[in-house]
């Protein structure tokens, strides 16, 4: 029978069936310090064990400062929970990258970066961007704190089989139309809960055209859509990425494991539950203007007017705008920007990093904005960038380079917008209250959120 | 965890779409390495004027009025009621120990998001999904009607209003375990041989997930 790329790795993790629901198999299990806590002390509540330490590797990234991390977490409560990490994983005898290690980032961004990340493996993490992991042909989920327990203690998860939907993305996306634009196109179409239920294959030459760090940017997106699971098939560029990482099997293993992963794409015939075509010729850059990912629109679109609404679309638009204090018809180069923030783990990677600094090479920074700053997804993309002048090119255009996190992403630490301030983001959520209580996020592309940098509002790259 | 049992209670009619989990608990109090004492901060920026933090104390704050869990008839209530598409956005389980901490146990909504759905389970909520016609039609009563209660039967896959009852759907195995109180990670482990079998066998065929 013909199978979809989820059925084929679902089938392989299924441990047993149970009444409407199945046992599967977790190869990877990623941690971090704000959701696992409480699944550890359930552990030793119960005095149970760890059903097997290897597959486990723990970072912190969610509190960890951006500043002067050598001399210490200085918030006293992030602390604690940084330190409640590194205490479990020594009980525990876990793997972690610690805080000061240069391998420590953002949990997303080190799994593919390390080779943590396989083709066909499951993949959990005690949050919902773990989708991320997808993009190497793996499903890989966000789970909560009593499922990390419950993956601790058992190696396994309970679920249900998800509807599977295949989104294929068509044709070529024009110059300057990055994976953040695809995905935020997808979800302006499908709306937040377009996914919901599913596990969505991204798929089409637009997508066939994506690099790896790409494919993640758009896996990492597909919870925004509502899906638990992103994915894209196996093609030489996941082998090629993975090629000689750190934790990628060697020799004969990589011989055979490769050989396995060539298998991991949806059959020809294979049935979808949902199918959707778009057109990458016609996505223009995204820009959002509410708070939720599918109030989005392109750069050369205006804040749409609520009363064109009705129902509880019209109600979501109206105290959306009132939030973000725009009015409708708006064009959306006239909303001011406060801020610039390039980082998190949907756009914190080399290539992302990369094309902000073209757009910022030799400019500056315009005067109207407070600040702008770039935030590696992890330490060694930060090297990376450091050895190829990047971070150069950000401070001179008066640019904050910070370390890696998460940082404003979801303001856990202390990078966050002030009540009332608008920020050009390449972060996720556009959520009130997300990056400070009171800030007004836009999600863009890092080539958006580089040039909203230097012009002080959103302009249209291509046009640059 | 507790128990889930047959009870009625206040409705408290939160009316607004794609509510996500960082409403429901803003992030500063994500750095708690507990379970508990989250309910003092449900939907804290909604609740509040100012700009909490934790360990803060409650009765320096500035309340909100205006919002539905501080208008005095909704005082008490342990049903929510809420739009489509609620609990979007992270996977933190701190939001259902939040809305448990606060005092409720059931979540009405014509839909719900993946994850929170999963967690409130594991957590001893309940969350139903009703038709939008069905929860619109308590958004009016709830708005209207002083004190508007519903029972909540889950054996039966019921919920009650005063005369009339609508059935829900629910998952057999999620409704035995919040019936039973029961956690499913004592359930799964009853399960180890399986488990131990599935994995001796799948480290013959992907040598290269499993190393020694
Ligand atoms: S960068 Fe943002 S979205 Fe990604 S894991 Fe960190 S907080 Fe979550």
């Amino acid at each position: 029978m013909a199978l979809t790329l989820y059925e084929k790795i679902f089938n392989r993790h299924v441990v047993k069936g149970l009444e409407d629901s199945y046992l599967i198999y977790i190869d990877r299990h990623l941690i971090h310090e704000v959701t696992s806590p409480q699944a550890f002390d359930g552990i030793r509540l119960n005095k149970r064990k760890i059903w097997r330490t290897d597959s486990i590797v723990a970072v912190p990234d969610h509190n960890v400062p951006t500043l002067d991390r050598e001399q210490g977490i200085q918030d006293p409560i992030s602390k604690i929970q940084v330190d409640t990490l590194d205490s479990n994983c020594v009980e525990f005898g876990l793997n972690q990258f610690k805080m000061n290690d240069t391998r420590q980032g953002i949990v997303h961004v080190i799994g593919p970066e390390q080779g943590l990340t396989l083709p066909g493996m499951t993949i959990v993490c005690g949050d919902s961007h773990t989708s991320t992991h997808g993009a190497f042909g793996a499903l890989a989920m966000g789970i909560g704190t009593s499922e990390v327990e419950h993956v601790l203690a058992t190696q396994c998860l309970i679920v249900r089989k998800l509807k599977t939907m295949q989104i294929n993305v068509n044709g070529q996306a024009p110059k300057f139309i990055s994976a953040k634009d695809i995905a935020l196109a997808i979800i302006g179409h499908i709306g937040t809960a377009g996914g919901t239920g599913y596990a969505i294959e991204f798929a089409g030459d637009a997508i066939k055209d994506l690099s790896m760090e790409g494919r993640m940017t758009l896996c990492n997106m597909a919870i925004e859509a509502g899906a638990r699971a992103g994915m894209v098939a196996v093609d030489d560029k996941t082998i090629n990425y993975l090629k000689d990482r750190p934790y990628v099997p060697q020799g004969e293993l990589w011989e055979m494991a490769i050989k396995d992963w060539k298998q991991l794409v949806s059959d020809k015939d294979a049935a979808f539950d949902q199918v959707i075509n778009l057109d990458a010729g016609l996505i223009e850059p995204q820009v959002t203007w509410g708070t939720s990912p599918e109030m989005v629109t392109s750069i050369s679109g205006f804040i749409p007017d609520p009363n064109l609404q009705s129902g509880s679309k019209k109600k979501s638009y109206l105290q959306a705008l009132k939030y973000m204090n725009l009015e409708p018809n708006l064009p959306i180069s006239d909303i001011p920007v406060d801020r610039v923030f390039i980082g998190s783990c949907t756009n914190s990677r080399i290539e992302d990093l990369r094309s902000a600094a073209e757009i910022v090479k030799s400019k500056k920074v315009a005067k109207s904005i407070k600040q702008a700053m770039v935030v590696p997804g992890s330490g060694l993309v930060k090297m990376q960038a450091e050895k190829e002048g990047l971070d150069q090119i950000f401070i001179n255009a008066g640019f904050e380079w910070r370390q890696p996190g998460c940082s404003m992403c979801l303001a856990m630490n202390a990078d966050r917008l002030e009540s009332g301030e608008h920020c050009a983001s390449t972060s996720n959520r556009n959520f009130e209250g997300r990056q400070g209580q009171g800030g007004r996020t836009h999600l863009v592309s890092p080539e958006m959120a580089a040039a909203a940098a230097i012009y002080g509002k959103f302009v249209d790259i291509r046009k640059l | 965890m507790e128990k889930y049992k047959r009870h009625s209670g206040v409705v408290i009619p939160l009316d607004r779409a794609n509510v996500d989990t960082d409403a429901i608990i803003p992030k500063q109090f994500l750095k708690s390495i507990k379970k508990t004492g989250f309910g003092k901060n449900l939907f804290d920026e909604w609740r509040y004027r100012d700009h909490g933090e934790p360990d803060q104390d409650e009765s320096t704050r500035q309340i909100n009025h205006e919002f539905v869990l501080n208008q005095p008839q909704y005082k008490g209530g342990t049903i929510l009621l809420a739009r489509e598409n609620f609990g979007c956005g992270s996977s933190r389980e701190h939001a259902p120990w939040a809305i448990l901490d606060y005092g409720i146990r059931t979540i009405i909504a014509p839909s719900f998001a993946d994850i929170f759905y999963s967690n409130c389970f594991k957590n001893g909520i309940l969350p139903i999904t009703l038709s939008e016609e069905l929860t619109q039609n308590f958004f009016e009563k709830s708005l209207n009607i002083a004190k508007f209660s519903l029972e909540i039967d889950l054996q039966h896959q019921k919920v009650i209003d005063g005369e009339t009852s609508y059935h829900f759907d629910i998952d057999d195995f999620k409704k035995y375990c919040l019936l039973e109180g029961l956690d499913d990670i004592g359930l799964t482990l009853k399960n180890e041989n399986d488990i131990q079998l599935f994995e001796s066998q799948y480290k013959k065929n992907y040598p290269w997930l499993i190393r020694e």
